[in-house]
């Protein structure tokens, strides 16, 4: 050990002038490298037992019938009951072929993409309606910066606890001012106002019990909390337009509503695109929002709601993993197609 | 000749309609744009005032139909019943070391990693930078099962342990992540003067780098702390059968009333402002720190 540890300093003084300073280099290189690697570790370790060993372990969990507080499930005819004292088992696809053959699953998919298209759409034009106010240059600009932040800053599981108080169909604020306080407002307008009123509906709407309902009351109070994450993200690329080529094109007489189509949109375009991948994932494994107002009501079941009740409530840790690897491969599917996206804008 | 004096006239005529059309389309546009300031203010900021209002309203006013808007007295009861209540105030000490727990043991191992990655260069350097940026759009439902099984395993269900072990999967990543740009962004000649003085790479990392890293640290740990004491699907989940450990979140989540149609609103109005006004507070202090570090954090990633 010793014997290898010495040459090194030993050396120095044969080599050729010429390269002496490249040994100490070298050396402090080596250390730099021993030393960058010391400081990654534990990061890497981390991230290896809590995500990625996990990650592993729930592919291979999702060929089994392993269950979470018995050792395994069986099933037996339709229900299937838990049996103690019986061996884990591989079963093949056999989670998979259950899932996709499952009306709940199947439902849950298809309300997951529902809410992932409603809400990630209004919340981009929403977003870009307000990132276009707050980048243009008016008194109450900070305010309004300001403010958006509150919807961010709140925790979904309050915001959804207080959109339901909100939504109550008795005494509930939202139906007081749709059926009762908007419809006198707008009475006011001149023209146009007894139209108007008659949009609104003359009865309160139970928004929370009635089933078709419950999704688009979910996608509103999603849509509340996540506008302002978008408005920032797509307030962050307007800020990077140069706004020279506004003055260039106006001058050309291009009216506003040309320049946004035609400068604006294209140019945010990177920034809109890096929105979109972050929020459409995020919409996409939806938990919270949901849980909290609907809990595992068929209506607003998602794959998420799903996978976590059939671990919970259900002792199923292989059908949960199966169900787990679907969302990560739709996830991942999704990340593939915008990267593609992406590149083609490259390109 | 002919054709240019003929056109002159026109083209003033045309531009005398269109600047009268133009003020009378920019009053249009002025007062439809303060009409959608106005909006977006009320939409933004009237939900949480109608939960600090529900916090201190009687029960009486918070049932009432038609909606009472303002109360008719100010009511403490419910702000007081919450914090007499034992379940809720464990879960507010346990969201406390949590969050706190969690940022810091981020903050710690993220600011190592994130030097290395924004000022060194070595082997793997970018497989590293790949593996902690897919980490960050990770969804945390893929890993719930087993992350659950090894915590049965290793008997932290139900602990607070559990919870800041978990944590880590969202808040490490984002970390290393914001904090390496940041550190890439510093200028290399400080901690070369340091290195060329004789202090060792890891004195010129806690003496110099760190220290003026000090503003993306408290971006990072205010976002960390954020996200950590908003997260839900965990707690919920790896908490489920005891309030030992049990944070704000399922807290909030679970309080209920005698049945479905009959919930105690302004106790749980109360226990999510007592709970909100916390983080919009630190948010509003902290707000351009916030904005820079969610967009350097998301723009980049």
């Amino acid at each position: 050990m010793s014997q290898q540890a010495v040459p090194a300093p030993l050396s120095q003084p044969t080599v050729q002038p010429g390269k002496i300073s490249e040994v100490p280099r070298s050396s402090w290189a080596k250390a730099r490298e021993r030393l960058a690697w010391l400081l990654v570790a534990p990061s890497i370790l981390i991230v290896a037992v809590v995500a990625l060993y996990p990650l592993a372990q729930s592919v291979r969990l999702s060929f089994t019938n392993a269950g979470l507080t018995t050792s395994c499930i069986e099933d037996r005819g339709g229900f299937g009951n838990a049996r103690a004292g019986c061996e884990r088992e591989y079963v093949g696809f056999a989670n998979y072929e259950f899932l996709l053959a499952n009306d709940q699953f199947i439902t849950a998919f298809w309300n997951t993409v529902r809410f992932t298209v409603s809400s990630v759409a209004i919340e981009t034009v929403l977003g870009m309606i307000v990132a276009l106010i707050i980048n243009s240059q008016f008194k109450a600009r900070g305010l309004l910066r300001t403010a958006i932040l509150i919807p961010w800053a709140i925790p979904t599981v309050v915001s959804s606890r207080l959109w339901a108080y909100m939504f109550n169909d008795a005494y509930g604020v939202v139906n007081d001012l749709l059926v009762n306080r908007l419809p006198q407002l707008v009475d006011w307008i001149p023209l146009v106002g007894d139209n108007l009123a008659g949009v609104f509906p003359e009865q309160k709407i139970a928004f929370l019990a009635r089933p078709e309902w419950q999704m688009p009351t979910a996608i509103a109070v999603d849509v509340w909390k996540t506008t302002p994450f978008m408005a920032l993200l797509l307030l962050a690329g307007l800020q990077i337009i140069p706004g020279d080529i506004y003055e260039a094109s106006t001058v050309d007489g291009a009216s506003k509503w040309q320049q946004f189509w035609q400068m604006t949109l294209p140019m945010l375009r990177p920034a809109l695109l890096v929105a979109l991948i972050f929020r459409t994932l995020d919409a996409f494994r939806v938990f919270d929002v949901i849980f909290v107002m609907f809990g595992n009501a068929s209506k607003t079941l998602t794959m998420a709601i799903f996978a976590q009740q059939t671990l919970v409530n259900g002792d199923r840790l292989g059908r949960t993993s199966a169900a787990s690897v679907l969302i990560f491969l739709c996830i991942g599917l999704l990340v593939l197609v915008y990267t593609r996206l992406v590149k083609l804008e490259e390109a | 000749m002919a054709t240019v004096a003929a056109t002159k006239p026109r083209a003033t005529a045309a531009s005398a309609t269109s600047r009268r059309q133009g003020t009378f389309s920019r009053i249009v546009g002025k007062v439809l744009f303060w009409a959608l300031v106005v909006f977006i203010l009320i939409y933004t900021v009237f939900p949480f005032l109608w939960a600090v209002l529900a916090a201190i309203k009687p029960n009486a006013d918070i049932a009432a139909t038609p909606t009472r808007y303002l109360p008719s007295e100010v009511f403490w009861g419910n702000l007081e019943y919450v914090l007499e209540n034992g379940d809720f105030l464990r879960a507010l000490r346990n969201s406390v070391i949590v969050s706190l727990t969690t940022v810091v043991l981020a903050l710690v191992f993220g600011s190592f990693c994130a030097y290395a990655m924004g000022r060194m260069k070595f082997r793997g350097k970018t497989i590293t930078l790949y593996l902690i940026l897919s980490m960050t759009m990770f969804p945390a439902i893929a890993i719930l099962g087993s992350l659950f099984q090894m915590i049965r395993a290793t008997n932290l269900y139900n602990t607070i342990p559990a919870l800041v072990f978990t944590y880590m999967t969202f808040t490490l990543p984002f970390t290393v992540w914001v904090l390496a740009n940041f550190f890439r962004a510093m200028p290399g000649e400080l901690e070369e003067s340091a290195l060329v003085d004789g202090s060792t790479p890891f004195q010129a990392f806690y003496k110099i780098l760190l220290p003026l890293a000090l503003p993306g640290l408290v971006t990072t740990g205010l976002l960390g702390f954020i996200a950590a004491w908003n997260e839900f699907l965990f707690s919920l989940t790896f908490t489920n059968t005891s309030f030992s450990a049990r944070t704000v979140q399922p807290a909030i989540a679970s309080f209920s009333g005698r049945s479905q149609y009959d919930e105690p609103w302004g106790a749980i109005m109360a226990a999510s402002v007592i709970v909100t006004v916390p983080l919009v507070a630190l948010v509003l202090i902290f707000q351009r720190k916030i904005l820079g570090g969610l967009t350097a954090g998301a723009v980049k990633g």
